[in-house]
């Protein structure tokens, strides 16, 4: 058997669209751990991915209030060390007023999610326009 | 994916509720649901067990944080039982463990109730 056929490339983008409701954010974040663990993450690592694709989405349902808010976009790019996961909907604009590091209240629960989408993920941006839509591009890079 | 939730009835007037499964924007309703039960019916210290919570997002964190905070008003508590690591690492990165009392046994929670 040729070696080289045994040499699995972990480089790929795998994009994903799901139903804006919250019945659909568990398909979301395992789909992406299990891109995840195409790449040399810890348990651990991939748990707070998921955690964070998770908050994610759930951002994109709450800004619609409550309502369907059409699809979400999720596109997983895995790289050589380090994955890069964009999440894109239509809604008005996520949340995303950044909170304070070092902990939150117990009178800021509507933070949580944001808080935790920066403490698990190395890099985190977003943008959002009125009427196209937001978009949040967060990495993770393998620990050594 | 669901959540498993049962209520059962402690020493005293405390309460625990036992949860199973997963608490995220679509479970959490569940728990919230059975937490305000308890406390519309005047019970206010109550241990919620997350030994068997193979997960917890934000949305859950806040059905916690609401319990917490309307049982206060009332002089009462809520402790967790939580073992789980990841978990645990998700109520210290938010600081929550600052305003949760966290066990790792039930006995324990139920001790520093009263």
């Amino acid at each position: 058997m040729n070696p080289a056929l045994l040499e699995v490339s972990s480089h790929g983008t795998v994009e994903l669209k799901i139903p804006g409701r919250a019945e659909w954010v568990a398909v979301a974040r395992l789909a992406v751990a299990a891109v995840a663990s195409r790449l040399r993450f810890s348990v651990d690592e991939i748990e707070d991915i998921k955690l964070a694709i998770a908050e994610a989405c759930t951002n994109s349902i709450q800004s619609a209030g409550g309502a369907d808010s059409g699809t979400i976009e999720i596109v997983c790019d895995a790289l050589d060390e380090e994955l890069r996961v964009t999440v894109r909907d239509r809604s008005a604009g996520l949340h995303l007023e950044w909170v304070k590091p070092g902990g939150l209240d117990e009178g800021r629960t509507e933070e949580l999610g944001v808080f935790l989408i920066r403490a698990l993920m190395d890099t985190v941006e977003y943008t959002s326009e009125p009427r196209r839509g937001t978009e949040l591009v967060m990495t993770k890079r393998v620990s050594a | 994916m669901d959540i498993k939730v049962n209520v059962r009835e402690s020493e005293g007037d405390a309460y625990v509720v036992d949860l199973t499964g997963e608490i995220d924007v679509y479970t959490s309703p569940k728990v919230k649901d059975a937490i305000t039960e308890l406390i519309d019916q005047e019970h206010y210290n109550l241990v919620i067990n997350l030994e068997k919570v193979r997960y917890i997002d934000s949305t859950g964190l806040g059905v916690l944080i609401g319990g917490l905070k309307r049982v206060r008003e009332h002089g009462g508590s809520v402790n967790l039982v939580c073992t789980n690591p990841q978990i645990k690492k998700i109520f210290d990165i938010t600081g929550l463990v600052k305003i949760f009392g966290i066990f790792d046994d039930e006995q324990s929670a139920m001790k520093a109730l009263v």
